[in-house]
């Protein structure tokens, strides 16, 4: 590690690193030399990038494929108002390159898919997840196995971090547990919600992705003892935090005793996400032609199955029946006329008329295509779009 | 012999609480504890795995609960 030499500059710049006893120039060395990966740029991202940045780590890839939008700025603390619109990848570029000119930032614009994921992830040392979704959690999981590397995972939900170091290789050389040895099989979709349908409050991703920096940091230097085979839960509305023994499981298909994964699957399959052409069956319009059935006084009913706050928050005057009393109010919808059900993009309206359909024989259901975030795009953009 | 009960996650609001004290016969694994939960809350079935934790270390369903553990309930959360 000698042959990594600081600036002066540098040198001042990391100065309370250095004074620390334990972590000394030998730590900055480590970090200046390391190469970290961080999957997403969202609200655990944004921390971690910005912390990464300002100690020192020398090359950090960002990944992602999204734009900045107004809804990430409540949490997305790497972005401001005039990134808005902007690639994350690009916006998250010029904020840590001008936090820190002494690091060499790697941008890769794309979605990490089963395709791309090793050859991203085999040039960088260490794996920071700060993804959105089960199915990119369990590929982030399944390259950082098969290619050696340590995953540094955290995950929200809500008021609930979960953080943990994952697939890491201590100093006998025993490597611990991974994301499947912890959670085996996914949820169902649909069921855990994501950020964006379930929400989440904005200071916890600050929190979380700190402390994943932390461990980035951590695992990088050699410094302290990494929450390699623990999970760390964080419970913010009653500040609840476990720290949990996790061990590794035999039975684990990528590294226990007969591994039955030995290259990326499909994770959108795995995942039961539906394909293209399993997705729901249902009648369908558009709200153009919505829209034109208010303008021409059509007799229809409009049911909204979302829930009452998010009815406050928007609503196109639909008569109001969250999806979950569909089944118990049938009778008020209408078997005699036409029937829009609509949520906020489509997906809750469609389980609504799946199940009417199914079990009390309804046959005048249609869909609002894109549900109300359509009708805000193309129709009515005075709708707050949430 | 009673058992306290801590979920997190999607199993918090499936079982609408956060803590739960339960009365299960003495001697009961993780598995039949998990079955009596799922009687009261059908829909944590649904939820293909969890991490079941008991006083802070994560256990395997054929684990015997003693009276005073604290089973933790923990499904995985997806948000970033």
């Amino acid at each position: 590690m000698s042959e990594v030499t600081f600036s002066k500059d540098e040198l001042e710049r990391y100065s309370r690193h250095l004074i620390i006893p334990e972590f000394n120039i030998e730590g900055q060395r480590k970090l200046k030399a390391a190469k970290v990966l961080v999957v997403g740029t969202g609200g655990l991202g944004s921390p971690m990038l910005l912390y990464l940045a300002a100690a020192g780590v020398g090359t950090i890839g960002i990944i992602d494929f999204d734009v900045v939008d107004d809804s990430n700025l409540q949490r997305q603390v790497l972005y401001s108002v005039d990134d808005v619109g902007v690639p994350k990848v690009e916006a998250a570029k010029k904020r840590i390159q001008a936090l820190n000119p002494h690091i060499n930032i790697v941008v890769h614009e794309t979605m990490l898919t089963s395709q791309n994921a090793l050859d991203i992830v085999k040039d960088y040392d260490v794996v920071a997840d700060g993804t959105d979704n089960f199915p990119t959690r369990y590929l982030v999981n399944d390259a950082c196995v098969l290619l050696g590397k340590t995953n540094v995972y955290a995950s929200i939900f809500r008021f609930e971090g979960q953080v943990s170091v994952f697939n890491y290789t201590d100093k006998e050389g025993n490597v611990g547990p991974n994301y499947r040895d912890l959670f085996p099989s996914p949820p169902p979709p649909g069921l855990v919600p994501s950020c964006a349908e379930g929400g989440v409050i904005g200071v916890l991703p600050g929190i979380v992705g700190s402390l994943q920096a932390n461990e980035v940091i951590k695992v990088i230097t050699g410094v302290g003892e990494p929450l390699s085979g623990r999970l760390f839960i964080f419970d913010a509305l009653s500040f609840i935090t476990r720290t949990l023994k996790i061990y590794r499981d035999e039975e684990n298909p990528l590294n226990g005793k007969n591994p039955t994964i030995t290259e990326l699957i499909d994770y959108q399959q795995f995942c039961g996400i539906p394909q293209k052409s399993e997705e729901k069956n249902v009648k369908e319009i558009t709200v153009k032609e919505l829209a034109n059935m208010v303008k021409n006084n059509v007799d229809f009913q409009l049911i909204d199955v979302r829930e009452p706050y998010e009815y406050d928050i928007a609503n196109i005057k639909g008569e109001l029946i969250p999806l979950a009393q569909v089944e118990e109010s049938y009778n008020k919808i209408n078997s005699d006329k036409q029937v829009v059900v609509h949520c906020r993009s489509g997906k809750r309206s469609a389980d609504a008329i799946e199940l009417l359909e199914k079990k009390y024989g309804f046959k005048n259901l249609y869909n609002l295509k894109g549900g109300i975030l359509a009708w805000a795009d193309e129709i009515d953009n005075s709708l707050p779009k949430y | 012999m009673e058992v306290n009960i801590l979920a997190f996650g999607i199993a918090r609001e499936i079982m609408g609480k956060q803590n739960l004290v339960l009365e299960i016969p003495n001697q009961s694994t993780v598995k039949e504890l998990l079955e009596i939960i799922e009687m009261q809350f059908p829909k944590l079935k649904d939820l293909a795995s969890m991490t079941i934790a008991i006083n802070e270390e994560y256990v395997k369903e054929e684990r015997e609960i003693k009276a005073m553990d604290e089973i933790a309930i923990i499904p995985p959360v997806s948000g970033g």
